[in-house]
């Protein structure tokens, strides 16, 4: 901000109000210099590859390039109209929508259930927290593994040791109606103890003498967590709300290792049907077109959920 | 560190006994162990021997005769050593970049003033929020434009700048007095003598922190490599098992399947029970940004 640093600039004459902006500029410029300097290398790869990026979404959106050699044509917004009328990605949508809500309220409402069981700090709680937050660090491709033989038929470990009470063994991962919900269960298995952590940190933050005036007015535990730790919680839910959401949308590994999006799509989600234009159909432009209807949803969804945060004071 | 201390210190002695009633923490307790249990069939199949066969395979109790078949099976098959060496290269590559960036980028914005810093601040901010995960198909073709595809050099590149470090270091850096900075600077330090020599060792704990979530976020990363990746040889531990996992799966080996994720997993797990407590409170920063 050194152009509303008038003092260390030159005086200039009052004849020449260019050359005074212009010397201003200047002047601006050369200080500024070694922040520019500074700043450059991190510029340059941010240009290329998140905004650079964005155009390129862009613009290959309103082109048409199918096979690596074959030449670019333009078709407006074709790629768009296609990507909405294609029952591939709609259907990846509303698989996406049920998946976020269908892992987000799970994994926050027991990462709330974790944290108020082990706010208190000794060598217990340590390790179930150390245990709860252990398939945060394992890469998704890894639980999927492990979850491929969990869901096996008959031989798996859920068949092996619930499903023989079941009346009928379900095919866990084979079965359309199943596999989604399947799949969640990985996803809450894997994020419920990252979550945790936020919790255990915003409980910090709710007031002791609060908390004793309740006690002494006679509220009962529920009516203190529903009054008083819960509102405190408040900037916290939101927050891991914004990151389970976008988890939901980012994490595609289980659906690459496990189902491949099916069986008959239904638990395709939305990057994977990106991916699978881009790379299986090789047709960018409706990969662009896709990337782009996505950025857009979740980009009004966060700056949404910021401005919320920031007219409620003091978010995390 | 004070986010450190926050998660550390225990609730306060009001609201403890409050939130931890008898029925929620047993709750807890037993959910913790069903979190272990996919862990603990890692390990109990890893070490089962074939002639056990696929019936015994779920069998959570460990195997009388344990065997290191699987893991010798898994290390033969899938190349576990080479995965595991381009891995490495892959973290350790983009996270001194990112040191050398986020660095300077960071204290441009915690000390000097300059024309344009909101401007260019926001730029920044920009990139936390457009999830870059999702740019995959623009960023895989200019990837191969630049003559990058099938190269570890392509996985690294889009992450060697990074606007959440940025932020890190930028709060680390104005947490110092500039009373130092003014010292040195009256010893006659230049500009980056002054960084070498203040701002960084003073910054050692933010540095360390965005180490573990750079390292654990990129060895785990597994879309982008498997679409920048082409040649086996190149391959990082998340797309080797994957291709392994996609094999062995066919031949019903699932014992070899946990002894190969076992593999992936173990390095990480291990650091992970060695630094706990840091890793915990890395995680929290870095959601916090």
């Amino acid at each position: 901000m050194s152009l509303a640093e008038p003092a260390a600039l030159p005086v200039a004459t009052s004849a020449a109000p260019r050359l005074h902006v212009l010397k201003r500029f200047s002047a601006g410029f050369k200080a500024s210099l070694p922040a520019y300097l500074l700043l450059l290398p991190s510029l340059i790869f941010l240009a290329l590859f998140t905004y650079g990026a964005m155009g390129r979404v862009l613009i290959d959106a309103l082109y048409q390039r199918t096979t690596p050699k074959a030449p670019v044509r333009f078709v407006g917004l074709d790629n768009i109209s296609a990507v909405l009328a294609d029952p591939a990605f709609t259907g990846a949508v509303i698989n996406n929508l049920i998946y976020a809500v269908g892992t987000a309220i799970p994994s926050i409402g027991l990462a709330l259930l974790f944290a108020l069981a082990l706010s208190r700090t000794n060598a217990v709680t340590s390790a179930l927290r150390a245990a709860l937050f252990l398939p945060v660090l394992i890469p998704m491709v890894a639980a999927s593994a492990l979850f491929l033989f969990i869901f096996l038929p008959n031989v798996g470990l859920l068949d092996y040791y619930i499903g023989r009470l079941l009346p009928v063994l379900p095919n866990w991962l084979g079965d359309p109606d199943i596999a989604l919900s399947a799949i969640m269960v990985i996803t809450i298995w894997k994020n419920a103890g990252y979550y945790m952590l936020f919790f255990l940190a915003g409980l910090q933050a709710v007031p002791e003498d609060v908390m004793e005036a309740a006690h002494l007015d006679g509220a009962g535990p529920f009516q203190r967590l529903r009054y008083i730790i819960l509102p405190e919680l408040k900037p916290t839910f939101l927050f891991v709300t914004v990151i389970a959401t976008l988890n939901a949308v980012t994490q595609v590994d289980h659906v690459f290792v496990m189902t491949k999006g099916g069986p008959s799509n239904s638990t395709n989600l939305v990057l994977f049907y990106i991916y699978q234009q881009a790379v299986e159909h090789y047709d960018i432009g409706k990969a662009s077109a896709a990337t782009l209807l996505t950025l857009a949803a979740l980009m009004s969804l966060t700056a949404l959920s910021f401005r919320t945060l920031a007219n409620r004071e003091g978010g995390p | 560190m004070t986010l450190f201390d926050r998660l550390f210190r225990d609730a306060p002695l009001a609201t403890r006994n409050e939130i931890t009633p008898k029925l929620g923490f047993a709750l807890t307790m037993l959910l913790a162990l069903v979190w272990l249990i996919p862990f603990l069939w890692m390990g109990v199949a890893t070490l089962r021997p074939a002639s056990d066969g696929i019936n015994l395979m779920a069998e959570l109790m460990p195997s009388l005769k344990p065997t290191l078949d699987n893991i010798r099976d898994a290390w033969e098959i899938g190349d576990f050593p080479r995965y595991t060496l381009n891995t490495t290269i892959i973290c350790t590559g983009i996270l001194l970049v990112q040191f050398f960036t986020i660095t300077l980028a960071g204290f441009a914005f915690a000390r000097l003033n300059f024309a344009g810093k909101t401007l260019i601040f926001y730029l920044f901010l920009m990139q936390l929020m457009l999830v870059p995960v999702l740019l995959i198909v623009p960023n895989l073709t200019l990837v191969a434009q630049l003559g990058l595809y099938d190269t570890l050099t392509g996985v690294m590149m889009p992450f060697f700048a990074s606007a959440f470090g940025t932020f890190l270091m930028r709060q680390a850096f104005e947490a110092i007095p500039t009373e130092l900075e003014d010292a040195a600077l009256i010893d006659g330090a230049g500009l980056f003598q002054r960084i070498r020599h203040i701002y960084v060792p003073l910054s050692m704990p933010s540095f360390s922190a965005f180490a573990i979530i750079s390292v654990t976020s990129h060895w785990n990363d597994f879309l982008w490599p498997l679409m920048v990746i082409n040649s086996p040889d190149k391959r990082p531990l998340t797309v080797g098992l994957s291709v392994f996992t996609a094999t062995a799966e066919g031949t019903q080996a699932w014992g070899t399947i946990a002894a190969g994720t076992l593999m992936v997993i173990a390095p990480l797990l291990i650091t992970f029970l060695i630094f706990q407590k840091r890793f915990i409170s890395s995680f929290v920063t870095s959601g916090i940004k």
